[in-house]
């Protein structure tokens, strides 16, 4: 409880004692903006992992050989995980449902145990340090980049684009014989989910030292999933409650903070389960209550007289 | 090279185990189900739990955790799917709640050492352990040239076993008609009289307990037990397998499991063994973009 009594009584100290917390959510609610673009657009993807150890390691890289500044380091990381976003999606936007994930998870998996640990410039198992890695300042650029990169996405589901989007996730078929271009739209969606996590990944790199190829796994795109579905995804606030509210989960629990990955399953189980639309969502603060306790309410209830 | 392609075989025989469970899910259920792995590990450490911890003779150990195994099958059924199912959710719901149950899974064992809640199934945290030596008899056959250690060759003749009696089950049995029936159209099975719930409860219960076998398999033959097993060695690898020879197909499954035992294991010898890993997955995407059927789904409504 001393974490909610701090943020509210002393919000400056409580700034500098969790600097760095509030820098993993900044980046988690990026990389969870980036995996609700896809799905809404109907696309279960999981390559943002992938994308994002492009986005790290294209700005490590020309940190260490190129002159040129940082902010256009980690902009190149982000058009690179696009464009390449851009070469896989060409291939593996025709696969649908599970189908799509599983290919994105090879992608993932592919690069990771197939390209990083074996070209010899990535630094292959060890990892890269980073020259320019600033803990303390790369929370400026996070703190400033969440709010536009949230305002924009929110604009760009209401534009025709958007529109697009949300027919095809209702339905593709319906969409496709309206006249929407229904690959050209998922491959936009892709390709601005591919950016969105190339930059958080050369976000990221700026708040830690080293780029360790272990950190972008399938495991990762996992967690950011769960940061999206438990807040929601009917609209871009809900991935950031819920990268917000699991990121500082542990915080919140010290006690529990072992148990992390169990609190973090159940409560992934108890959202899909009562309130499949996430924390943040249509229909208030609604639950779908569970048929037991249907069942056990109607029979409290009296019989109905005679 | 023929002893490689013998460990290739034996390598196979564990993918394939691990990955029939995984596909008659699909088959049946038309659900990832990603505690899977999870339950993989779980095979081999109620084993090894019950070996070292508890003192009892191996194959005991082993039959009683392949039914705690499948019985966790039951659980991942009523828990993560049934609830799921009543209301008619996406497929999607189902992954992400099966990968809810894996995480619990995973970090119950991850966080048990001695004293702490769980430590009356595991003692060791993250770390791996090995069957204590002497716990499970392990003869060495000499063949020519080739060496086999006998724990291996139980691994290819339970498998291979237990495939073909899954095969022969689902083929020409009542139970294996019904399970067809529900796989091909869930509604006209129910209309038919047959306990489409009943059904899907055996399916996981069998699903998890070909699971667990294969975990306690892979323990003993690589000598290898840790909370991470499932989720490092055969999930994704796992998925792969399915995807190569065709989701939700049995056969599929099985020859496809052994595919990648002999892709891995000649990748491994001509191109050591970081090309090694990643080459499921490059497989397993170029299948999927190439022929996402697999190589034996024809049509994805015949399957099992």
């Amino acid at each position: 409880m001393d974490f909610f009594v701090q943020l509210f009584s002393d919000p400056v100290g409580f700034y500098n004692q969790h600097e760095l917390l509030i820098a993993q959510i900044g980046i988690n609610a990026i990389l969870a903006i980036s995996i609700f673009v896809t799905f809404y657009s109907g696309q279960l993807t999981l390559a943002n992992a992938g994308f994002m150890a492009i986005g790290a390691y294209t700005t490590v890289l020309m940190s260490l050989y190129l002159p040129t500044p940082l902010p256009v380091n980690m902009l190149v990381g982000a058009v690179l995980a696009g464009a390449i976003g851009f070469l896989v999606g060409l291939p593996v936007l025709r696969l649908r449902g599970i189908f799509l994930a599983i290919a994105t998870i090879g992608f993932v998996e592919a690069l990771r145990l197939g390209v990083i640990l074996n070209v010899p410039i990535t630094g292959e198992g060890q990892g890269l340090k980073n020259p320019t890695a600033d803990p303390l300042g790369g929370i400026v650029p996070i703190l400033i980049s969440l709010p536009i990169l949230t305002y924009l996405v929110w604009r760009l589901t209401h534009t025709r684009l958007g529109q697009a989007w949300a027919a095809i996730r209702e339905d593709e078929l319906a969409a496709s014989s309206n006249g929407i271009n229904v690959p050209l739209f998922k491959m936009i969606a892709f390709v601005i989910s591919a950016i969105l996590a190339g930059y958080a990944g050369a976000l990221e790199t700026h708040i830690n030292f080293f780029v360790d190829p272990t950190e972008y796994s399938v495991t990762r795109t996992i967690q950011i999933l769960t940061f999206a579905i438990v807040g929601g995804t009917t609209n871009v606030l809900g991935p950031i409650v819920g990268a917000t509210f699991l990121t500082a989960l542990p915080e919140i629990i010290r006690q529990a903070s072992a148990y992390r990955d169990v609190v973090n399953g159940v409560i992934l189980i108890l959202v899909i389960i009562f309130r499949p639309q996430g924390l943040v969502g249509r229909g208030g603060l609604a639950i779908i209550p569970p048929r037991w306790w249907t069942r056990w309410r109607a029979s409290e209830r009296p019989a109905p007289a005679q | 090279m023929t002893q490689q392609v013998l460990n290739a075989i034996f390598i196979g025989s564990i993918y394939a185990l691990f990955a029939v469970g995984y596909t008659l899910v699909f088959g049946v259920l038309d659900v990832v189900n990603l505690a899977h792995s999870a339950v993989f590990m779980l095979g081999a450490v109620f084993t090894y739990s019950l070996v070292a911890l508890h003192g009892m003779p191996f194959l005991p150990a082993a039959l009683i955790a392949i039914v705690l195994c499948g019985l966790l099958g039951l659980l991942i059924e009523f828990v993560a799917l049934r609830p799921l199912r009543r209301r008619n959710a996406p497929p999607i719901a189902a992954l992400i709640s099966t990968i809810g149950l894996a995480l619990v899974f995973v970090a119950i064992v991850e966080q048990a050492t001695p004293g702490t809640l769980f430590g009356w199934l595991w003692q060791d945290g993250p770390n791996s352990v090995r069957f204590p030596t002497g716990a499970v008899p392990n003869p060495t056959y000499h063949l020519g040239g080739l060496t086999i250690e006998g724990t291996k060759l139980d691994i290819l003749v339970i498998s291979v076993v237990l495939m073909l009696v899954l095969g022969y089950v689902i083929r020409f049995t009542q139970v294996g008609r019904a399970l067809r029936a529900v796989a091909e159209n869930r509604r006209a099975a129910t209309l038919l009289g047959i306990n489409v719930d009943r059904i899907f409860a055996s399916t996981l219960f069998v699903s998890s307990a070909l699971g667990g076998l294969a975990g306690l398999l892979f323990g003993l033959a690589i000598s290898d037990i840790g909370p991470y097993i499932g989720r490092d060695q055969v999930e994704l690898k796992g998925l792969a397998v399915i995807v190569l020879g065709g989701m939700g197909s049995i056969p599929g499954a099985v020859l496809g499991g052994y595919l990648l035992g002999l892709i891995e294991v000649f990748a491994f010898v001509r191109f050591g063994s970081n090309v090694e890993a990643g080459v499921a997955f490059a497989a397993l995407f170029v299948m999927l973009v190439v022929r996402p059927q697999g190589l034996f789904g024809t049509r994805l409504r015949e399957r099992l």
